[in-house]
């Protein structure tokens, strides 16, 4: 771990602790052991190139990639161990896609109300009053009955979130969750992020929206080639960025 | 027409042989039917342990045996599988053809309805099982919550083709002297001795029935597809 996340992050809970992790496609290192800490409540926001493996570390942190070698802890509890119940686990770890990944054989509500019914024994009553609760917050309660494939990209994305918040995740990881959009519906789906962020949820955001980064992260992250290249609070990252890397891809996306 | 009437009336009327045809397709139903639900229920576990392994990395041994018997039974003419089971694997049991004919049918089908199954479960989007995985949904849960009712819905209209060959194909359970409604075409031919009538009067049945199962399919499918209303 880095001294710069051990000085942001002080006086902070763990939530996520990653251990010396690596992941190997065939000849392909992808993750070149890295090690860090997530921290309650925290905001962080993980950038570099294509294929530098930012996607593949977040997908590791809910274990949806299987890691080479290394541990993952969460809240304390080793989700590499074959031990561990995983899938309980996962239900305090809600994850949004690049494509949504929406159950288009279901309405929107039953899309909610499915996994909090079968996985946290809810009556459908129950259920269904969180699930029209929050799609009141992300303003698609009329859109209950409807079923994905008549939504627009960013009604999709806005409902892909609340699903995931009906269980009642402790962090929330977010896959480049708004690459597949429309410019124009961008901003709808960073506006309810942002939101989570100022109620405390804590969030790993995969991410080519630098503005985001800019303003909600707490922490940003580069990773390149499998490496945790640098990172810091916004403001140092992005006005003195110290990795030649760095500075290169900066100066090409911003 | 004087002759057709009288053609008619030898082939089916005479010595009652409309009988032939009736029970005759009875057994062609029955023997259908059943294969079929043989079929489906195999071809579904069948389906079901392969692509697991496929997916998951679990079940190999098992999807190895599935693999093998697929193998085998799409590799060889059903005509030939019935034969073995009715002569060599129930040789020495006293079992009705009937059974027997359900037995070969149902486990020829469940080969080719695996193989449906199959690539209804793996066509769909790899990102629907990790949704539910991330969800918190066990490997289980999400092949039957929300894999298998997208996959079944895609592969309803080649089912549908599957059981409409099946019925076709039954008409060779002659061969183990099954009397199924080709063979009590057959068996009306060689007492009248006249092979239009009879013939074109079995081909006509299979005809109609396949168009009402081809029918049935098209309904079904409509209904399906009211839930992804695009």
């Amino acid at each position: 771990m880095s001294e710069d996340n051990i000085k942001l992050n002080k006086d902070k809970e763990v939530i996520l602790k990653v251990k010396d992790l690596v992941k190997i496609y065939g000849e392909n290192t992808v993750l070149d052991g890295i090690s860090e800490e997530i921290y309650r409540g925290e905001v962080l926001v993980i950038i570099g190139p294509s294929g530098s493996g930012k996607s593949t570390f977040l997908r590791s942190l809910n274990l949806l990639e299987t890691p080479t070698s290394g541990h993952i802890y969460f809240e304390g509890t080793d989700l590499t161990d074959k031990n561990t119940d995983l899938d309980l686990l996962r239900q305090k770890m809600g994850m949004v896609f690049q494509h949504f990944n929406l159950f288009p054989h279901m309405t929107i509500l039953k899309n909610l109300t499915v996994a909090p019914m079968k996985l946290q024994n809810k009556s459908q009553k129950e259920a269904e009053a969180e699930a029209m609760k929050l799609l009141k917050r992300v303003g698609l309660s009329d859109r209950a009955n409807d079923y994905p494939s008549q939504l627009s990209g960013g009604q999709k994305q806005r409902i892909a979130i609340v699903r995931s918040l009906a269980m009642g995740p402790d962090v929330m990881l977010f896959d480049e969750p708004t690459s597949a959009l429309d410019p124009e519906m961008v901003g709808e789906v960073l506006e309810i992020m942002k939101e989570l962020a100022k109620e405390g949820m804590t969030m790993v955001v995969v991410t080519h929206e630098m503005g985001f980064a800019r303003e909600v992260a707490n922490r940003v992250m580069f990773i390149n080639e499998g490496k945790i290249g640098e990172q810091n609070t916004p403001e140092e990252f992005f006005e003195h960025p110290q990795n030649p890397r760095l500075k290169d891809f900066l100066s090409k996306v911003l | 027409m004087d002759n057709l009437l009288h053609d008619l009336y030898r082939n089916f009327i005479e010595g009652n042989r409309y009988n032939y045809i009736l029970s005759g397709l009875g057994v062609t139903l029955k023997v259908t039917v059943f294969a079929l639900l043989i079929g489906v229920i195999m071809g579904f576990l069948i389906a079901v342990v392969r692509s697991t392994f496929e997916l998951n990395g679990q079940l190999k041994l098992l999807s190895l045996i599935c693999k093998i018997y697929v193998t085998i039974i799409r590799g060889t003419p059903v005509v030939v599988q019935l034969l073995i089971i009715y002569f060599c694997v129930f040789a020495a049991v006293d079992i009705s053809k009937t059974l027997v004919a359900i037995i070969a049918f149902g486990c020829n089908s469940a080969a080719y309805v695996s193989e449906i199954f199959r690539s209804g479960i793996l066509s769909i989007d790899k990102g629907q099982f990790e949704a539910g995985r991330s969800l918190g949904f066990s490997y289980r849960q999400t092949m039957f919550t929300i894999i298998m009712p997208q996959a079944i819905k895609n592969v309803i209209p080649t089912l549908g083709n599957e059981f409409i060959s099946l019925l076709k194909e039954t008409s060779v359970a002659g061969y183990i002297a099954l009397q199924d409604l080709t063979k009590a075409g057959d068996i009306i031919r060689s007492r009248t001795f006249d092979a239009f009538i009879p013939l074109f009067t079995v081909a006509a049945i299979y005809l109609i029935m396949v168009l009402i199962l081809t029918k049935m399919v098209a309904v079904l499918e409509r209904r399906l597809r009211v839930s992804e209303r695009r």
